[in-house]
């Protein structure tokens, strides 16, 4: 009965708030996800003390000042190269990257790539609210065509990236994509995300209220969510609509909506398999272009995992395979080198 | 010796140095580095005390034959103690029409010139630019010096006639030829190349005798005809009694960080991007796997520094390595790790700039780069390395004080530095300086949350690891709040830190040794102030002039920010100041605007090292000047 006085109470989410006081814009949709965050991490079976937070710059960033945990806030682009320092010196650590799209994709483009085919063990959440917050509104390199901001009056020519698409071109061995709105389903996802061992990549749709309002609304409003989102889930057929009455069937590698209510079979959908490869580039691309007609849903959830070893396990594995070939050199050794001679 | 002379039975002249500068020179694909690198290692051996200086062309392989492909190795070896490579040669060894045309006016008067000259048919006399018709072996520009043409490729291929190798790799084996043909001039045994020879093509028999056969027949070639008319004598150097051996100022670099991180107890990180010269550092650590050595080759330099900075933030010592344009990327980071006090090491090896310059040649113009190059109020300490031996001991330093007082430190080196090789009486690892390097485990503020920005007598804040319980913080790169390190936008607050990371960098000033006269005395007519590579060329040429009755003195910095408490004291003690520096002055200016004295530049931007003679010429004229 011991157990009774050394059990420590459970943490709660109130003990992964920091003292500082939290700086978004009112209905910032930044909120929803540092609230599902701190919810979820009492559940990690971690100790508070080995979660640590490494953000790059802009609004999402500052994320990191209000997790009562250890907490690194880098400069612009950055997040995912000093990350990998922390995680290959200390492997323990439980590290989580904190990122916008302009952060991420613009100016930190080369370590985002990099850290993703590295695979370090690292959670990487990247806010897409598809605009330039901080710098007060100019396009990002994930705003549609054509968009009109501060710095495009006439409207963005340039295309935007994929972000999911980016990511798996890049080998990352986690992908999945989130909504600030839909507190529920994040929470699923970080859960998932830090199980997986190796760079888990979540992209989360955050509205901008001030700069790009609105930009996901089709995907988080009540009115249209369940005809403009499918959410996907391993081993589950492709299903959506309000009555769940449309389905995803395969065409070859052509995704097709079909009406299971008007006839069609609900046994020749596309059965959603988060390990191929294949099958994840269709989900992240098909769906993701607004232009293409008939008109496709925009995925969420897992759309793949895959496992291969992280980075630092087998930095780890080869320091100790050498270790264990060669032994450590004394430093009187290192410093003699291979040739000396006397003088007497 | 005697026995080799009675032997041939011949009169050779034997000439007796003290030392001796000897530069190979080839085509890139001649192997002169390796020929320079096993000549250097065996007089290292035989107790000379030596300085080289290797000068590669900037291309990978330019065209075989031309100039641009001329590869060099210079050493200057001897019985007394040597600091610099030699301005002018007192052998020439060229492979090739455009070596001659590339060094042959560093060749002394009544020099000895080598020439291959298979490198001096019409083909390679064209591609080394000489006009039609002219052989600089044949037109008598060539008769100040003993010229002996010999066509070594013809040797070579006789000499290893039956080896059953390929005419290519037969031809690979010339420059041992004439490796044993110097060793013979010199009266350097052959062992230690033998030893080498066996050792690196052990697994591959036909090309080890091969090379063996060629370095013997270039030795009885100097033995057997009767061209050679002079042999050298030259004395093992009366250097202080101990144990030896030959290093470069890259790879003491290398292994003055491994000592650094094992003397402190922690984790050495390298996080680096390949960079001419600076990537050999990065190629030695990363052999020290065994050692636990974690090395990360990052996709660009900015990745570099920062994942140094995450590393040391994580608890280890984190360093980056790279030359001019290189940290030019990671000025942004510099400064992260400047507010954050972060401990690390940003290593620059510098070369001639700007932007891509020259990245094979020597230059210290990235001084000003180091001490000012980042926004905002961003003090950082700058060491400097004055002999490649000396990079151990300066880098070592610079991660002493990184870690003990919390900053991120530069260290700078360079091209000429960190190529060039010395003999070294390296230390044992127990004489190395304790580092002090503790990791704060409790909380400084009882009953509240733990300060990470409260400082201690040296301004100094306590360094915490990641994964300590109940020390949870937050840091980053906007401005810190005294003593929380929340952020902190207060107009006041940022005045007050402004001057604390200032104040912190000026303290380290009362743990790094005094500025003192290295030659010469205080109070002299003249002192010589270097900084760096430059240690050499000033040491030798002061001490010249000392010898010649001049009264002049040699100081030379190795922290160049912060100077030395007394610099400005000991400056004044002198009736002249002269800075010689491979920049436009970049010290000189330093040293005027803060002591307020005259300093007067000496300015050298080519490329490459300053001769001795020409130093000397300037101090003369300093001298004697009004």
């Amino acid at each position: 009965m011991s157990d009774i006085n050394t059990t420590v109470p459970k943490k709660t989410a109130k003990d992964f708030a920091s003292d500082q006081d939290v700086k978004w814009c009112p209905g910032c949709g930044d909120y929803a996800i540092l609230s599902q965050v701190q919810k979820i991490f009492p559940d990690l079976d971690v100790k508070q003390e080995n979660f640590v937070f490494i953000s790059g710059i802009g609004c999402s960033s500052r994320f990191t000042y209000y997790m009562n945990t250890y907490g690194f806030h880098s400069i612009h682009g950055r997040a995912a190269a000093v990350a990998s320092g922390v995680k290959a010196t200390n492997p323990e650590l439980d590290v989580w990257l904190i990122s916008g799209d302009g952060d991420s994709i613009s100016i930190g483009g080369n370590h985002f790539i990099h850290l993703l085919r590295r695979n370090f063990n690292i959670k990487y959440l990247l806010f897409n609210n598809q605009i330039y917050g901080l710098t007060k509104g100019q396009y990002s390199p994930l705003s549609e065509k054509g968009k009109n901001t501060k710095s495009t009056p006439y409207g963005s020519v340039d295309e935007p990236f994929n972000p999911l698409e980016l990511a798996l071109g890049a080998k990352a061995t986690f992908v999945a994509r989130s909504m600030d709105r839909d507190t529920k389903h994040q929470q699923v996802l970080y859960k998932r995300a830090h199980e997986h061992k190796g760079t888990a990549f979540v992209e989360i749709y955050q509205n901008c209220p001030v700069f790009n309002d609105e930009a996901f609304s089709p995907y988080t409003e009540k009115e249209t969510k369940a005809e403009e989102c499918i959410f996907v889930e391993h081993g589950k057929p492709m299903i959506f609509g309000k009555n769940n009455e449309k389905g995803i069937k395969l065409d070859g590698l052509k995704p097709v909506i079909v009406d299971i209510s008007n006839g069609a079979s609900a046994n020749d959908l596309w059965i959603h398999d988060e390990r191929d490869k294949t099958k994840a580039m269709i989900l992240a691309g098909l769906f993701d272009d607004v232009s293409l007609q008939p008109h496709n849903p925009r995925p969420f959830g897992v759309f793949y995992v895959e496992d291969r070893p992280t980075y630092e396990d087998d930095l780890t594995a080869q320091i100790n395979a050498v270790t264990a070939k060669k032994g450590k050199l004394p430093l009187d050794k290192i410093l003699a080198g291979d040739k000396t001679w006397i003088i007497a | 010796m005697d026995t080799l002379e009675k032997k041939s039975e011949k009169v050779v002249q034997t000439r007796e140095a003290e030392n001796v500068v000897v530069r190979f020179s080839g085509d890139s694909g001649d192997g002169m580095q390796l020929t320079g690198t096993q000549f250097t290692d065996t007089s290292a051996f035989l107790g000379q005390d030596l300085s080289t200086f290797p000068e590669f062309p900037a291309e990978i392989r330019a065209p075989i034959g031309t100039v641009a492909g001329v590869s060099g190795f210079q050493v200057n070896f001897g019985s007394k103690e040597i600091y610099t490579p030699g301005d002018m040669y007192d052998v020439l060894v060229a492979m090739n029409s455009a070596a001659l045309k590339t060094d042959i006016h560093k060749l002394k008067k009544g020099g000895i010139l080598i020439a291959n000259t298979a490198g001096f048919d019409k083909k390679n006399l064209n591609l080394a630019h000489y006009p039609e018709g002219v052989n600089p072996l044949e037109d008598g520009s060539t008769d100040d010096f003993i010229v002996y043409k010999i066509d070594v490729t013809k040797f070579t291929k006789e000499a290893l006639a039956g080896s059953g190798l390929s005419n290519k790799e037969i031809e690979r084996s010339k420059n041992m030829f004439v490796l044993g043909l110097l060793f013979w001039m010199f009266d350097k045994s052959m062992d230690y190349t033998i030893g080498f020879i066996k050792e690196k093509f052990g697994k591959k028999p036909d090309i080890m005798n091969a090379n063996i056969t060629a370095l013997k027949s270039g030795w009885n070639f100097g033995d057997n005809t009767e061209i050679f008319t002079t042999r050298f004598k030259v004395d093992v150097a009366k250097l202080p009694a101990g144990v030896y051996r030959q290093i470069t100022g890259n790879h003491a670099t290398a292994i003055g960080l491994i000592c650094a991180a094992e003397k402190a107890g922690i984790q050495l990180f390298l996080g680096s991007y390949p960079i001419t010269p600076a990537s050999d550092i990065l190629h030695e650590l990363s052999k020290y796997r065994g050692n636990g050595v974690k090395t990360f080759q990052a996709e660009d330099e900015i990745a570099a520094i920062c994942s140094a900075i995450g590393a040391s933030y994580a608890g280890a010592l984190g360093v980056t390595t790279s030359s001019g344009p290189g940290i030019a990327l990671k000025g942004e980071a510099m400064g992260l790790a400047v507010i954050t006090e972060t401990p690390i090491v940003v290593i620059n090896v510098q070369r001639g700039g700007p932007s891509t310059g020259l990245p094979t040649k020597t230059e210290q113009s990235d001084l000003m780069q180091a001490i000012y190059g980042r926004h905002g109020e961003s003090p950082m300490p700058v060491i400097s390395a004055s002999s490649p031996a000396d990079c151990f001991q300066a880098v070592y330093e610079a991660a002493k004080v990184a870690l003990e007082h919390m900053t991120p430190v530069i260290f700078l080196s360079d091209g000429y530095v960190a190529n060039g090789s010395e003999p070294w009486k390296f230390p044992s690892a127990d004489s190395l300086m304790p580092i002090d390097c503790k990791f704060v485990t409790e909380n400084n503020n009882p009953g509240g949350t733990f300060l990470p920005y409260k400082r201690d007598d040296r301004f100094v804040r306590p360094r915490t690891k990641p994964g300590t319980p109940g020390l949870q913080h937050r840091i980053g790169g906007l401005e810190k709040q005294d003593e929380t390190g929340n952020v902190s936008y207060d107009s006041k607050n940022h005045e007050k830190m402004t001057h604390l990371r200032a104040k912190k960098v000026e303290r380290i000033a009362d743990f790094i040794p005094a500025a003192k006269v290295d030659s010469g005395k205080e109070k002299a007519k003249i002192c010589v102030l270097g900084w760096g590579s430059t240690y050499g060329a000033i040491k030798t040429a002061v001490m010249e002039l000392l010898e010649e009755g001049h009264d002049v003195a040699h100081v030379h910095l190795r922290w160049v920010n912060p100077f030395p408490k007394n610099l400005g004291e000991l400056l004044k003690g002198f009736d002249k100041v002269l800075v010689p520096e491979m920049n436009m002055g970049q010290l000189c200016s330093l040293v005027r605007a803060k002591y307020l004295i005259p300093a007067m530049n000496y300015s050298k931007v080519q490329g490459l090292p300053f001769a001795v003679d020409e130093l000397k010429a300037k101090i003369i004229e300093t001298l004697n000047s009004k």
